[in-house]
């Protein structure tokens, strides 16, 4: 048992199942918002504004917004432990996989912020 | 003539590890490859590789072939020089003592963690603990395993954190004792495997599987690992 306390869930059962789950909804709403540019016939700021106007759309697109948080935090925080290790850099790796932690948290919370203020801001 | 290109280091004596090239007349014979080792170690004695059985069963002489982890007594030259130019390196990622002798001490550190022996606390029957014909089926693929570490050794997750992921061997080795109905101690095994390294640094890319020399396949027993941390965790 490896005991980590940067990882998402802190279970490696319970990323794996969230990195499924964020991936399912990424893929509906890629599908979602490519299909509405290139299947609604007079695409522009119009139809783009009204769609946003809707509630639902703005929940679904929060919720996109929130998965693609978490499944890139589980997917970096892999790559990250993989390859920022102390057993290859030694002490200085602590140091140095903490500050990219700390980055990769700050950019998260910063595009939650951001992105609720878009959805709800127009 | 058959070429022979083999990793040679001997922290003693040599700064750096190097490639030593060898002539081999092989009179046309399709030799296993430590059919090789052993010709080569007769004109050269300072060559250093393990070996013990011969016949694929002990899993001493794993090494990197042409490229690829199998087992020396095992590998024909028709498969590992179809060229005539073989290339034999120690098993990539685990420290060299000499030459083509790895330091195994990281793959059986992971082998102990998973605690590979029944655990049954009901008192022993008079004879045996039997098992259905069912549930012995279910350990065939399981047990064979010989822990030559070629399928360990040819994961990049363990080559990152061996001291953390568990690796293909283990995890293999973890699941035969899970599948096992004589042991008890299933509930335990799992909470010991929950975490983010020891099971789930598996991304399936199935190298253990294209290398394993038993023919077995480590990457299914990972995914039936994972299915009943699922169950038992939703």
């Amino acid at each position: 048992m490896v005991r980590t306390v940067t990882s998402f869930g802190r279970s490696g059962t319970f990323d794996w199942l969230y990195q499924r789950v964020t991936a399912v909804v990424l893929i509906a709403y890629t599908f979602f918002i490519v299909g509405f540019i290139f299947l609604s016939d007079d695409f522009g700021y119009e139809s783009w504004s009204a769609l946003f106007a809707q509630p639902w759309v703005r929940i679904f697109s929060l919720v996109a917004l929130l998965s693609t948080v978490v499944h890139a935090w589980i997917g970096l925080w892999s790559v990250v432990t993989d390859y920022i290790t102390n057993r290859m850099m030694g002490g200085k790796a602590t140091v140095l996989r903490l500050i990219v932690e700390v980055l990769l948290a700050a950019v998260a919370v910063i595009y939650v912020v951001w992105g609720v203020e878009i959805l709800w801001g127009v | 003539m058959l070429k022979v290109s083999i990793y040679r280091y001997n922290p003693e004596t040599d700064k750096a590890p190097y490639m030593r090239d060898y002539e081999l007349d092989t009179e046309g014979k399709d030799l296993m490859v430590l059919d090789v080792l052993e010709l080569l170690k007769a004109e050269d004695p300072t060559l250093a590789f393990r070996r013990s059985c011969r016949e694929g069963v002990c899993g001493s002489d794993g090494m990197n072939i042409s490229g690829r982890n199998g087992l020396a007594c095992t590998t024909p030259l028709s498969e590992a020089a179809p060229k005539g130019k073989l290339v034999l390196r120690p098993l990539p990622g685990l420290p060299v003592i000499r030459d083509l002798v790895v330091d195994m001490e990281q793959f059986y550190e992971q082998y102990k963690k998973i605690e590979p022996y029944l655990q049954n606390d009901t008192p022993a029957p008079a004879i045996e603990r039997l098992q259905s014909p069912e549930d012995r089926e279910k350990l065939d693929g399981l047990y064979e395993c010989i822990l030559c570490a070629c399928c360990s050794t040819a994961c990049p997750s363990f080559w990152w954190n061996p001291d953390k992921f568990i690796g293909p061997a283990g995890l293999l080795q973890a699941y035969r004792f899970l599948a096992d109905s004589r042991d008890e101690a299933t509930d335990e095994r799992l909470s010991n495997l929950d975490d983010p390294f020891s099971v789930f640094r598996c991304h399936g890319i199935q190298n253990c599987v294209n290398v394993c020399p038993k023919g077995l396949n480590p990457t299914r027993a990972i995914g039936h690992i994972r299915n009943m941390l699922l169950t038992r965790a939703v």
